[in-house]
This record gives C-alpha cells, structure tokens and sequence, in this order.
C-alpha cells in the first residue's frame, strides 16, 4: 500500500473497492455507513419533513443531553466497569441548582443579580456531581464493590436524595437567562451542542493524551496487569468516575434548563439509551476499548433514527422495544466480530 | 453455636432485629399478628423474585429482565383468556403464565448462553424489549374483568383471624408458592448435581469448562427458571391484586436485587444462600411498608434501601478486599 501510495495515480493499480472495503473493516467506518444509511432511509421515507432547517436544528438541541450521558457512561464502562447512576447524579445536580435558583433569583430576576445566581447554581450542581463521582469511585476503588452494585446502591441514593428535597414534585421559577444553556445558539450554533462538543473534546484530550487515559485503557484491558505494571488503579478508577459525575451533572443542567425545570425522575430512559450509544459506538463493555468518534457516530445513527420515528409516529413503547432489539442486535454482531478477531 | 459476625445473614439478621425494637418503642401496635401476615403477603411476590436472582447471582451473572417477564407473562396470559372466554382453573392460568416466562427466559438464555454477551447489558436490553413489545403489540389497557379462576385463587385463605382489637389478618394459600419455591430451590442448589454446577459455574466459569460442566447448558437452566419464577409471580401478583394492569412490576428489580445482595449473594458469581436472600427479602418488605413508623417520611425510602445496599455489601466486600491484601 505504502509503495503504491508514493507512485503517480496513473500508475497505482486500481484498488478503488479494496479502498472501500479497508473503510467498511474499521470501526468508524462501519459507524459512518451506518449513520449514513439511517439518514438516508430517513430522508428518502418523508425528504419534505426531515430535510429541513428545522429538523436539523431541533435534532441538534435534543441529541447533547444523552450524548452527554454517554460520554460519562463511557469513561467508566472503559475502566471495565459500568455508571448505572448517571441519570440519578444529572438529577440530583439539577435539584440541587434549580433550588438555588428558585430560591435566591426566581423567574423575576434580571441582570447581574440573576447572572451571578445562574453561575452560584451551575457551580453547585457540578460540585454535586463531583462529589456523587468521588463517592462513587471511593466506593468501587477503596471498598472493592463491583462497579454494577456500587452504582445501582449509590444511583438509587442520588434519586432518592432528590426525590426527598423535592418531595418528588418538580421544581419551577427560574430567572429567563438561564434557558439560554439549554434553548440558546451563539452564531447559530445551539448551546447545547456547544457543551456537548466541549465535554467530548475533554474526554477525546483525556483518553488519547495524558496519562489518565492510557492508564484507563489499560486497566480497562487487564486490571492485574496494570496493577503489576505500577499503575495506581485507585487513583485512576477515584478519577474515572469523577469525571463521570460532573459530565452528568453538565448533562443534568441542560436537560432542565431545556425543561425549564428540574424533577427527580427526568431522563429516567436515558439510562438504557447512554449504554445502548456506548455498546453501538464500538465502546466493549469489558473494558479497555473505545473511541470518542465512534461514540459521536453512534449518539447522530440514533438521533436520525429517532427523529426519523417521531416522523412516523412511533409510539413511545415502540420506541422502548427498538432500542431494546437494537441493543441486543448490536451486541450479537460486535460478538461475533469479537470472537472473529480472536481466530 | 457459634454467631459468625463477618456473615451477611447475621447483620442483616441484627439490622432486622433492631428495625423491629425501634418501631415497637415507637408504636406498640407494631408488634402485632396484622403486621407479621402483611409483611408475609407482601414478601410473595418479591421473595419468589429473589429466589430468582438468587439463582443468576450464584451462576455469575445478574437478570433485570425478571419484572419485564413477570409483567408480559401476566398481562399475555389475562388477555388470551379473558379474549377467549374460555374457563380455566387457576392451576391452568399458572401454567400458561410459567410458560410465557420460560420461554422469554429462554430469549434471554439465547443471548447469554448462546452469544456469550455480557448479561447485565443483555438483560436491560430485554427488560426495555419486553415491555415495549407487551405495550405496543399486546396492550396497554388495564384488565380488571380478571377469569374467574384467578378470582377464585385469590379466595383462597390459609389462614384467617381477627385480633383482640378487632384488627382482621389473613394469609393467602399464595403464600404457599413462596415456601414451595423456597424448598425446591433449596434442594436443587444444594442436594442436586446441576444445583453444584450452577455453584461451579459462578465460581470460575473456566475451571467449571475443564472438569467437564456444559457452562451453556446450564446457562440456559437458570435463565429458563428465573423465567419461570418470573411467571409464576407476576400471575400470583395479578391474582392477588385481581387486576392486570401491564405496568405493574417493572421498576421492582432493583429492589429485589437490593434484598438478594443484602442477603449475601455476590456480583462476582460462586456465593449466595437462600436463608441470607430470605432475610433480605424481608429487610426490604420491612422498609418499603414500615419506614414511616421511624419517624422516616416514605420519600427517603430509596435513600435508605441505597445506604443499606452499599453498607451491607461495602463492609463485607472491604472486609475481604483486605484479608486478600494480607493474604499477599
């Protein structure tokens, strides 16, 4: 390839389909096709209504809650383990800044008063989410639980935490600034989307560039080996899940400045959705694998899909049942790629 | 006898205990026959789901999937025979709603035994598959017309009584199918060759291949009976309730995963005992009915059961995590 790569065009044998087929053999490539097959089944099945401005801009304000999810799902799931309170650390967060706003701006609030309170809660709801993730990883790292019961037993925390300073009903009034974060666009561009791509640029630094990551991946690969290797798995798994809680505590804010409130069982689908984006973007469950622009590919093939349903009129448990095939659909052909590779 | 403190049975045992004196100081009427046979009905559906997980907690892996299977097993089996119009005895009903849930266990079975998929993520995924295909494609309406024949269980009283008060107790004959489920699992786990190699199997599912155990075959045993187990509860909890109403259960399972671990079953496979899951059971049937008596207000009722869960399985695991490190 290489030698055939430094001769003039004319003269390099025609290896157009091998080209193709080195693409389709790659993770990202399989993702792209897919994401571009979904969108073209998409257009082609009503162009008039999903080929438009409109559509296109609600999709990109609906898709960064649960990608955001899936970015803290995926930085514990490449340790080898799994975050199963994500939903219930984003809700609690948004409780706990939702209160602060009600409380000391309410919806009159305009002006350096309402800024000032607007950064007090964003503040507050991240330091929620750090100290969820610190619990977290201390339960997993230092108490040796397994990721999927530390998480169950700490998720269920979170929720009832919330739902206990709330008494379960919703909490409302906050000042019209803060919308902007989840309803705004700078230059066109939806707020949103620009969090999102910031969290995924963090975790893209954190997983290709510094140290953090390689040691993630490699206690994702062999958590012995690492250990053996020197690696401090306590400190790396402490870290994980800290990053995990204040990725979903960023994820909790825009739902609720979206939802122009915040409420103790919000997003409460997304938990199924964000291991279903990660398992599809090529992120393996037992550890150690994964790629941030696969998980991007796999967040816009469901966005499609799901726009692409709403279009139709499939109805919510419809819905549950697709993500539920898909999920499993997904995991048997990544299976069998899996086992492929190994022969 | 010797009181071994490091067990999980013994400290969810003392925490029972101790839940039990502090509601008695608070309200003397706690301690009552009424209370005893209420947490005895409310502990059937929840124990023969234990039972359950028991079972997949043992063999190494974990099942969400079993309210799913509870729920569509149920609401497919009301509707067939209320659409029908058909009398059929309540052991009948039992049976049809046993082997829907056999057979969406097997479903599960497929994924685990047959792709070797990890089994959490496979069962969230028929937990979401499940219930979106009973809501979509069977139905999404309450059935309160119920057949007669679950009526007619649902009549069945054990044991009835009225005490000096006045209050009224009863105990179902449904209870029986809990003790039923209880002593069948017992002897399968402990007094049968398949029952040692469901053991085998969690405990290192390598070494259970080399000395000859058909790891898959005996994957797909226990997926099929918590199936089962799942049929058979969600008929009982519709009998009980006589209604069927396809949102009922799911959202049950993590308490129900709650009680089994509390109970001493672990997430690692190979270790789990049925009077631990039993005890759990009832610590968790104790605090989703009796929280409030504490002077606890029912909203923190999740708050509680997490605490319970981490403590109760952080302490022993930490426990371990340092004899291992001792151990070198």
């Amino acid at each position: 390839m290489d030698q055939d790569m430094n001769k003039p065009a004319a003269q390099r044998p025609a290896r157009q389909p091998g080209g193709v087929q080195a693409l389709l053999s790659s993770e990202i490539g399989q993702l792209s096709a897919l994401a571009l097959v979904i969108f073209v089944v998409m257009a082609a099945l009503d162009p008039s209504r999903f080929l438009t401005t409109g559509n296109f801009s609600s999709m990109a304000f609906q898709f960064p809650e649960f990608a955001i999810l899936s970015l803290a799902m995926m930085l514990s799931m490449m340790t080898g383990g799994i975050d199963l309170s994500v939903v219930g650390v984003s809700n609690l967060a948004a409780v706990v800044a939702a209160l602060i706003l009600s409380a000391l701006a309410g919806p009159q609030a305009l002006g350096l008063a309402a800024g000032a309170t607007i950064a007090l809660a964003i503040a507050a709801a991240l330091l929620v989410g750090a100290l969820c993730g610190l619990l977290n990883g201390v339960i997993i790292g230092v108490f040796g639980l397994p990721p999927i019961l530390a998480t169950l037993g700490s998720g269920l925390i979170f929720t009832g935490l919330a739902v206990a300073i709330t008494g379960g009903s919703a909490v409302l009034g906050f000042p019209p600034a803060f919308a902007f974060l989840g309803n705004g666009a700078v230059f066109g561009v939806p707020m949103p989307l620009i969090v999102f791509v910031v969290i995924a640029a963090v975790v893209w630094l954190v997983l290709e560039r510094t140290a953090l990551g390689l040691r993630i991946q490699m206690l994702g690969t062999n958590p012995l080996a690492a250990r053996f290797a020197g690696i401090d798995d306590l400190a790396v798994t402490v870290r994980t899940y800290l990053l995990s809680g204040i990725f979903s505590a960023a994820a909790g804010l825009v739902i609720m400045s979206r939802a122009n409130s915040a409420k103790a069982d919000y997003g409460s689908s997304y938990l199924l959705l964000s291991i279903l984006i990660c398992v599809l973007g090529g992120i393996n469950p037992y550890g150690g694998f994964g790629r941030v622009a696969g998980l991007v590919l796999a967040v816009l093939s469901l966005q499609f899909l799901s726009s692409g349903l709403n279009m139709l009129q499939v109805s919510n448990f419809a819905k549950e049942l697709i993500w539920g095939g898909l999920l499993l659909a997904v995991m048997v052909a990544n299976g069998i790629q899996f086992s492929r590779k190994r022969r | 006898m010797k009181i071994d403190w490091t067990r999980n049975e013994t400290l969810v045992f003392l925490v029972i205990v101790a839940f039990c004196l502090v509601a008695t100081a608070v309200d003397p009427a706690f301690l009552s026959l009424p209370t005893l046979f209420d947490l005895l009905r409310n502990s059937i559906v929840t124990g023969i789901f234990a039972i359950g997980v028991l079972l997949v907690l043992i063999s190494g892996g974990i099942d969400v999937s079993f309210t799913a299977i509870a729920a569509f097993s149920m609401y497919t089996t009301t509707l067939t025979l209320v659409s029908l119009g058909v009398d059929v005895p309540w052991y009948g009903i039992f049976v049809l709603s046993i082997l829907i849930g056999t057979g969406l266990g097997l479903i599960n079975a497929v994924f685990v035994a047959g792709f070797r998929l990890p089994t959490l993520i496979v069962t969230l995924g028929t937990l979401s598959a499940f219930r979106g295909f009973l809501l979509t494609f069977v139905g999404s309406q309450l059935i309160s017309n119920v057949p007669a024949g679950m009526r007619d269980f649902s009549r069945l009283t054990m044991l009835r009584g009225t005490t000096g008060e006045g209050y009224f107790y009863s105990l179902p004959w449904a209870f029986l199918a809990l003790v039923l489920v209880v002593i069948g699992t017992w002897f399968l786990l402990n007094r049968t060759l398949l029952g040692r190699k469901i053991f085998a199997i969690g405990g290192s599912s390598e070494s259970a291949h080399r000395i000859g155990i058909g790891v898959r075959g005996v994957q797909v045993f226990v997926y099929a009976y918590v199936g089962a187990l799942s049929g058979l509860a969600g008929i009982i909890h519709a009998s009980l309730a006589r209604v069927a109403n396809p949102f009922d259960l799911v959202g049950l399972e993590l308490s129900v995963i709650a009680a089994v671990v509390l109970g001493g079953a672990r997430l690692t496979g190979g270790y789990g005992t049925i009077t631990g899951t039993l005890l759990g059971v009832a610590l968790i049937v104790l605090v989703s009915n009796s929280l409030i008596l504490l002077g606890i207000p029912s909203t923190w009722q999740s708050v509680v059961i997490g605490t319970l869960i981490l403590l109760g399985t952080g302490l022993p695991a930490y426990q371990a995590k340092r004899a291992a490190l001792r151990a070198g």
